[in-house]
């Protein structure tokens, strides 16, 4: 028998503001946090105040809004009162789809225009992918395994699977888990819009017939994760049991899903067999859902072919339509924010639809909040994540 | 300029950009070790960066390794300037 898995601390700092209940408040809301420039930027965040000035110097963007939401995590775990578990059985993985893309392109300014001896010494530390993860590692004395997943917008989640297979495999008795992102300068701006992926109304319309890509956003997400059995012993607060992963690729393009949404429906089933629930156990789906025609289309499908005929039954939402796309933070936010909707018990909107696309004919929560019915003693939610490069990472939660 | 001047001058300079590092200026002393300000090798390397660019002085990564306090490196620093 595998090892049961609990979730015992969440944060989050997003464009919704600082703070796991910011997010699901005001997008239970209806409110967005995008700016007046068209992007989720984290603006009521400003590192001086909860990093020292060193600290602040020491870590690139993406890594202070990682320190800020793990340490919110570890409170809410009650880890800020003493650890209660041996440091070398803790493990901490943390997420990223890009890195530290703003260090990297300050380096490279200062290298092509003041030569080789402008470049710092701190450039290349600060923008590796692995540098949230240490940076939490060293705050908080997790002397267990440490790493980074890299697998664009799905390396949130990934990393969140990651922790829960330490844990089953015996390597950690808990894990420190996340995603983490900040992507917003002109230079990737311009990159994901002459891919064709973000939207050009800058309104992000997820499984909505006017949708024209993603709005890029900025944030990250943490979850305390425990073995359970030592969770209950210890008397930490229960938030949710992270119950079932499925993981998979879809072999088929660089960016593109594959249409017929075949490896994200597998990787829903194998969480949901993993959980061992069934299919019609689901009661809210939170879903990838970027906004981008192709995936919300392949995304329907996989639901389609994963839930069968309870797929028109569940309610589907996306966090993007309030947040953006946090891209490798994306999947760890969704995991905190599905797990505060199941808490609350609480289908959160999609927000901006207005117009059906005829062809995606789910229900995908757009009058607003709605009570998340139980069909079951336990309620039973998942999170999807999809990935540039095929990467399908699902993650299924109860609240028993 | 007498070398005390440029001294005064430098060690004012030093501890503007270790206040810059997040470097508690109450503590930055001739005599304080760069363990004590917890400045590492790569702040010293940063350190020595704009010492050259502003000064034109290079320190090595030998002389970096034998500095122990920030006296000594504001001396070293003004011993070589121009």
């Amino acid at each position: 028998m595998s090892r049961a898995i609990a979730v015992t601390g969440i944060g989050a700092v997003t464009p919704l503001g600082v703070g796991a209940k910011q997010l699901i408040d005001r997008w239970c809301k209806g409110e967005d946090g995008f700016a007046a420039d068209g992007v989720g930027r984290c603006d009521c965040f400003d590192p001086a105040d909860y990093l020292s000035k060193r600290q602040v110097r020491r870590a690139d963007r993406f890594v202070q809004l990682a320190i800020v939401a793990a340490d919110e995590a570890i409170r809410d775990a009650g880890w800020d009162r003493g650890m209660p578990f041996d440091p070398f059985r803790v493990a901490c993985v943390l997420g990223t789809g890009i890195g530290g893309v703003g260090t990297m392109e300050t380096l490279i300014g200062a290298y092509r225009d003041r030569g080789p001896a402008a470049c710092s010494p701190l450039g290349i530390p600060l923008s590796i992918a692995n540098c949230a993860a240490a940076t939490i590692a060293m705050r908080h004395g997790l002397r267990g395994h440490c790493s980074a997943t890299v697998s664009a917008c799905a390396a949130g989640a990934d990393a969140v699977a990651h922790g829960v297979r330490l844990i089953r495999a015996g390597e950690a008795d808990a894990a420190v888990v996340g995603g983490s992102e900040a992507a917003l300068s002109d230079f990737c701006r311009a990159a994901f819009r002459n891919m064709g992926a973000t939207s050009s109304s800058g309104v992000c319309r997820p499984f909505e017939a006017r949708r024209d890509g993603f709005v890029m956003g900025e944030g990250a997400g943490v979850l305390v994760l425990e073995d359970e059995q030592a969770a209950v012993g210890g008397g930490a607060t229960v938030l949710a049991r992270l119950a079932g992963i499925g993981t998979t690729s879809d072999a088929f393009h660089l960016t593109a899903p594959d249409p017929s949404g075949g490896a994200a429906a597998q990787a829903i089933k194998i969480a949901l067999a993993d959980a061992r629930v069934s299919a019609a156990d689901v009661d809210y789906v939170n879903a990838h859902g970027t906004g981008t025609p192709l995936n919300d289309a392949s995304e329907t499908q996989a639901l389609k072919t994963a839930l069968g005929r309870h797929a028109w039954e569940v309610p589907v939402s996306s966090a993007k339509s309030a947040i953006g796309h946090l891209l490798g933070g994306a999947g760890a936010v969704e995991a905190v924010a599905t797990i505060s909707a199941m808490r609350e018990g609480v289908a959160p909107p999609t927000l901006h639809y207005e117009i059906p696309d005829e062809a995606l004919d789910l229900d995908y929560v757009a009058l607003g909040p709605r009570p998340i019915a139980t069909n079951g003693s336990r309620r039973v939610v998942i999170s999807n994540s999809f990935g540039f490069g095929g990467h399908n990472v699902v993650l299924v939660f109860t609240d028993t | 300029m007498s070398s005390t001047d440029t001294q005064q001058i430098v060690e004012q300079r030093i501890y503007e950009i270790l206040d810059t590092f997040g470097v508690d200026s109450s503590a930055m002393r001739r005599d304080a070790t760069f363990a004590d300000l917890e400045i590492d090798s790569l702040d010293l390397v940063e350190l020595a960066q704009i010492v050259e660019e502003e000064y034109g002085v290079q320190l090595t990564s030998e002389d970096a390794a034998k500095l122990e306090t920030l006296g000594q490196a504001v001396d070293l620093i003004a011993s070589r300037m121009p």
